[in-house]
């Protein structure tokens, strides 16, 4: 879809006079899966709650309506879950994809929390379905949702009608007034009129910047420009800059964001898991000049595409094609746009837009470097070329057998890491100190715990416990300073 | 067929198997695994294993507005009414059942007073249902009109399953299809938690419940008939039958089911949302469900006014709408039975091989 996000002048006016125009004990920013534990823990302690959710009904839900699983401890089997996933393993894995970027103490409450997330979560409504079908290595880690993150999305917001949360669609927030490390009201656009709604306690969760292109050119020039953006369009950050402003502590690469190699395609917004190409370990990778960049065949695909959204967005125009033969055209998940088929690699070039003498002497070094050797679609196989630049260190076989399959691929981005520093009751801290009266839970402060790179389902982990905590707490406090 | 309602199901699976979140709610997209391109065949047996859940549509990240405009609900139910009208011979027919409720309405009406010529005046006093109408003219009315429609519908049975290159079917997928039929395993969302239908995006049983009384209430009638007839050609027992008996156990529990369950799809389908449907068929769908409605309250009322003045009339309605609905078999909504058991069983060799 292509954004249509008005420009609104914030009205200051309205903060100035202090026109508490609705009054709430809770106010939760944000309409994704973190946002939506909070407000549930919030209302169950008493408090009245809103929340304010930036899209329209139909978009609901901020990325985690593109999710499909949380991944969850476990000390033995658990309803979809196999196995067991205690603490330490987790930790560890979670120490293997940061390479120790995170927060020791945050990460483990995360985990130990995910426990009984599993349970609570069946008691909102959400129902699990088995691994699906291709992902067999994460049945014993991550718990799917039952029709995917929508469906867990669309079962919170019930669980929230039900508990009388008033739930703002459309809702913008424009401005968080925070003085002294104490949050006094939040100025709204609700459908295009502008409100001070003042509360005794905020829950920010309105994720990461990831939508705003000209922020992510601060860090990667125009061709940021290029980028797809694989989730929603509303996560343009503003909350975020505001709070930021008025003197919370910052967390994460301010400039760095979760990249993927996606096809050239997709959608520029919310593209969602089906613009996935998983073909690049079978295939060589070319750009627009015809040449190789980078192996292939580095490591399994789950473990390497987080780098290739890099690699490519450091290629001309931030684009690559990746070209497979006949021969692999069955072994990776089906593609939502089908290649470009063509019975020569002459033509392919052509059809592709490379440049074609390059492109052929590319594929001519390459199918000559090609060893002999037993090829495992499913494992390293160490079918490697020899004297080939880069290297290919696994699945290299000859791309000889037409017809021939090409994809376009483009960065798409996931999620950014800047966001608030918290305390393991998910308070903000502002300049080394707790806030008062100001929580944050999911993407807008998963920088705490995923300092770099990603752990699948990892990031719903993070919302679901921290927006647990943080909605209890901040309900407790409304109620407690209510008096 | 029509080519745009396969390619527009074709287009749609495609985004769906490159997602799969919906896996778990149904045999369709367990289904839909197997494959990583869709020919006719294949959108053709998946239509008819879909049954109308509607969970994937409520689960789904790319509905309108998204450009991607997913809708498989709706997708697969429009390949799914063609399916049957291409397979079952004398589509004209299809088509005129299907076209509007009114069908159903009129041509019980038009047969009542067929009959009602037939009969003579019916409301002569009559002691049983024999002096209306005598059991051998009711059974050169009906053998004809149940017989001609089965042969019909299993002729597009036949086709059907050419299509979707059946095999020969085995007891054990007999079996695996029965039961998926008898609980309908299908709209439970796969972890029992049901459908989605009249509450919007949340589950419900309502739907299944209804829908299997009415279905249980059909085949209880149907035994009741069925028995009925054995007793009068195998026994020389003769209608009436006393409250007490197999024909009338069935029949009256039977028909409270039938007309409990369709009062209730009619009232469900009144609150779910029309374009996850069959685009055109809503209007003839109602029309199918209160025809059977007819059928079994009828049938309930005739138990009740029997020997009063108004009974002779209410048989003929009664018999009229059952002729109707015989008839209409292989042409109306009552088709998605069968084709949908068909779909199972075939769905049970594929699975199994």
């Amino acid at each position: 879809m292509t954004p249509d996000l008005p420009e609104i002048t914030p009205n200051k006016e309205l903060i100035r006079v202090g026109e508490g125009v609705i009054d709430f004990d809770v106010v939760v920013v944000g309409g994704g899966n973190a946002a939506l534990c909070a407000a549930i823990r919030a209302a169950e302690t008493g408090a009245s709650v809103a929340l304010f959710e930036r899209a329209p009904k139909d978009y609901r839900g901020g990325n985690s309506r593109h999710t499909r699983n949380f991944r969850c401890m476990h000390r033995d089997p658990k309803g979809v879950l196999t196995g067991s996933y205690d603490e330490d393993e987790f930790y560890d894995d979670l120490l293997k994809v940061t390479k120790g970027n995170t927060d020791e103490d945050l990460a483990r409450l995360a985990i130990r929390e995910s426990e009984s997330c599993y349970d609570w979560m069946l008691g909102q409504g959400c129902f699990f379905q088995e691994s699906l079908s291709g992902t067999l290595s994460l049945s014993r880690t991550n718990a799917f949702f039952l029709g995917g993150g929508k469906a867990l999305v669309n079962a919170y917001y019930n669980r929230l009608e039900a508990q009388n949360v008033s739930i703002f669609y459309q809702a913008t927030v424009l401005d968080v007034v925070i003085r002294d490390r104490r949050f006094d009201g939040v100025l709204v656009d609700l459908n295009g009129e502008q409100k001070y709604v003042r509360s005794r306690a905020i829950v920010l969760a309105s994720g990461g910047f990831e939508a705003d292109k000209d922020w992510l050119a601060r860090a990667w020039g125009d061709a940021a420009k290029n980028f797809l953006i694989r989730g929603t369009p509303y996560n343009t950050g503003e909350v975020l800059k505001r709070v930021l402003e008025t003197g919370a502590d910052q967390i994460g690469d301010p400039t760095q964001c979760h990249a993927v190699a996606i096809d050239g395609r997709a959608p520029e917004y919310d593209g969602g898991i089906v613009t996935r190409v998983d073909c690049v370990p079978f295939s060589i990778v070319v750009n627009q000049a015809g040449h190789r960049f980078y192996d292939e065949g580095e490591d399994v695909w789950p473990k390497r595409y987080a780098i290739w959204g890099r690699l490519v967005a450091k290629q001309p125009g931030q684009v690559a094609y990746a070209i497979i033969d006949s021969k692999s055209k069955d072994l990776f998940m089906p593609t939502v746009f089908s290649a470009t088929v063509t019975d020569s690699l002459d033509e392919m070039a052509v059809q592709l837009g490379l440049s074609r003498d390059q492109f052929l002497a590319t594929v001519n070094e390459f199918n000559t470097g090609c060893g002999r050797g037993e090829f495992f679609p499913t494992e390293l196989d160490g079918l490697e070329t020899k004297g080939v630049q880069p290297a290919k260190t696994n699945w290299a076989r000859p791309i000889d057998t037409p017809p021939f399959y090409g994809y376009e691929l483009r960065p798409g981005v996931t999620f950014t890491y800047l966001g608030f520093r918290v305390g393991p009751d998910a308070k903000v801290s502002f300049g080394g100190l707790p806030s008062d009266n100001v929580w944050a839970a999911g993407e807008i402060m998963a920088g705490s715990i995923l300092g770099e790179g990603y752990l699948a389902g990892f990031g719903m982990t993070i919302g679901t416990a921290f927006g647990r905590i943080a909605g209890k707490e901040a309900g407790a406090h409304a109620r407690s300073s209510a008096g | 067929m029509q080519d745009q309602v396969l390619d527009e199901a074709k287009r749609q699976l495609a985004v769906c198997n490159a997602c799969r979140y919906c896996e778990g709610f149904c045999s369709a997209f367990k289904a839909m695994t197997r494959y990583r391109a869709f020919d006719t065949e294949t959108v053709i047996h998946m239509s008819n294993l879909c049954h109308n859940c509607q969970a994937c549509y409520h689960s789904c990240q790319y509905t309108v507005p998204h450009e991607f405009e997913l809708n498989l609900p709706s997708a697969l139910a429009n390949v799914r009414v063609e399916s049957w009208e291409s397979h079952v011979p004398f589509p004209v027919l299809s088509k005129l059942f299907q076209s509007s409720p009114l069908v159903s309405l009129v041509s019980v009406v038009v047969v009542s007073i067929l009959f009602w010529l037939v009969a003579g005046i019916p409301w002569l006093a009559a002691d049983t249902f024999y002096d209306l109408i005598s059991h051998s003219v009711l059974v050169l009315i009906f053998g004809p009109l149940f017989l001609a429609p089965l042969l019909i519908l299993f002729v597009g049975l036949g086709r059907y399953w050419k299509t979707v290159n059946g095999e020969r079917i085995t007891r054990q997928q007999l079996a695996d299809a029965f039961r998926a039929a008898a609980n309908l395993k299908n709209l439970d969302g796969g972890a029992g938690q049901g459908c989605n239908y009249e509450k919007d995006d949340r589950y419900s049983q309502s739907r299944r419940w209804a829908h299997q009384a009415t279905m249980y209430g059909f085949l209880l009638c149907f035994a009741s008939t069925s028995i009925a007839t054995v007793m009068h050609y195998g026994f020389g027992l003769v209608a009436p039958y006393p409250l007490m008996s197999l024909p009338k156990l069935f029949g009256v529990t039977g028909g409270i089911l039938l007309t409990l369950g369709t009062s209730k799809l009619i009232y469900l389908k009144t609150k779910a949302n029309p374009l996850l449907e069959a685009s055109s068929r809503r209007g003839s769908d109602y029309g199918f469900v209160t025809l059977l409605w007819f059928v079994s309250t009828s049938g309930l009322l005739l138990y009740w006014a029997g020997g009063t003045t108004i009974a002779g009339t209410l048989l003929i309605l009664h018999l009229a709408s059952i002729a109707c609905l015989f008839v209409s078999i292989p042409f109306s909504k009552m088709v998605h039975g069968f084709f949908r058991i068909t779909a199972l069983i075939r769905e049970a060799q594929l699975q199994r091989t």
